[in-house]
């Protein structure tokens, strides 16, 4: 493929992901919604964040790893435990990379 | 007003300490992209443009790999559509925190809505800081480190990207750990967590990599509003039950 073909590629990678990106906020915002609409996008924070975080925990390099050797997986129960004891994102992120250093360097 | 209180935060303490994270995540990621881009032949100028122009970590690696593989464009802009539509139901969720915004303040806001951005802000908005300017600012600060990640990444050529050391590559996760769990408060939140994340897990088992985070955000959140309608219709059956 060409510099410019590849070029117009990317346009259409822009547009195709920007709209809709843009589109519910633009027309959704200052609208009544349904009650049970207004219900179900509280929960899509919970829920997508639920659902991104599972795979890229379980997953690596296209498999799914669920012995001990997934340190992503292990090192997510200090860090969730961080998250839930003290409220903090730092904590928890300081957590969650201290143990994934330490263990990377004993092993 | 809510968003008052949030006025006399500093911008240290409103804009930088929330990106910080996503930073610390977008700059070995956006690395890693730069170098794969351009073993892969992509143009420096095409490589950078992408992170300028797409801004989405796992389209633009997705991308990298196609166009290695010599795929046709067409194929690549409607892989990239179907990867990046689960923003559809992050920007939907947002939006009635954009109420009083200016409509050129929400074009900017959602030009930069990535998973990352959305975590963040999901909770900023439901603590009450929806203001525009602080948000355009922290998603503007965690583009500015993807480009600037990217940038790092294409000088650094085929020299091997090799950020583990520092446990850099843990920052994202570790933010989306935190992210969750914070805005967890009840049980039902609980419920739909789980729900999500099995689901999302399951169909990514059977094959549909694609979709399984947008169709397990669809069907958690379906039955957490369910839940919150009949807890509800439970309570009102409770008050007339005492009325009688």
């Amino acid at each position: 493929m060409t510099n410019e073909l590849f070029f117009i590629t990317i346009i259409g990678m822009g547009v195709v992901t920007y709209v809709p990106r843009l589109l519910p906020a633009w027309f959704l915002r200052g609208r009544k919604l349904h009650p049970f609409i207004e219900a179900w996008l509280k929960y899509v924070p919970v829920a997508v964040l639920a659902a991104l975080l599972l795979p890229s925990l379980l997953v690596a390099d296209g498999q799914m790893n669920l012995s001990w050797s997934n340190l992503y997986l292990w090192a997510a129960l200090p860090a969730g435990f961080t998250a839930w004891k003290t409220r903090s994102m730092f904590a928890t992120i300081l957590v969650g990379m201290a143990v994934v250093a330490i263990v990377r360097l004993i092993l | 007003m809510i968003n008052s209180n949030f006025e006399t935060l500093s911008f240290v303490k409103r804009v930088l300490t929330p990106a910080l994270p996503v930073v610390l995540g977008y700059i070995p990621v956006g690395f890693a992209y730069g170098v794969l881009g351009v073993n892969a032949g992509i143009s420096t100028l095409n490589t950078i443009l992408m992170s300028i122009m797409v801004f989405a970590g796992s389209a633009q690696l997705m991308a990298t790999g196609f166009f290695a593989q010599g795929l046709n464009p067409f194929s690549i802009i409607i892989t990239t559509f179907i990867v990046n539509l689960r923003h559809m139901l992050m920007s939907a969720s947002l939006s009635s925190h954009m109420k009083e915004w200016k409509k050129i303040e929400v074009a900017g806001f959602c030009y930069e809505l990535t998973d990352e951005t959305f975590a963040v802000h999901s909770l900023r908005f439901s603590e009450g800081d929806t203001s525009a300017l602080p948000a355009m600012s922290i998603n503007f600060i965690c583009q500015f480190s993807w480009v600037v990640g990217t940038i790092l990444g294409v000088l650094a050529g085929n020299l091997i990207s090799d950020v583990k050391p520092f446990a850099l590559d843990y920052a994202l996760p570790a933010m989306f750990i935190a992210l969750l769990i914070l805005q967890v408060h009840h049980r039902k939140h609980v419920i739909v967590a789980i729900i999500g994340a099995v689901i999302s897990i399951i169909l990514w088992k059977f094959g549909i990599t694609q979709w399984n985070v947008i169709l397990a955000t669809v069907i958690g959140a379906t039955f957490g509003a369910i839940l919150e309608n009949t807890s509800k219709n439970g309570k009102q059956q409770i008050t007339e039950v005492k009325h009688d």
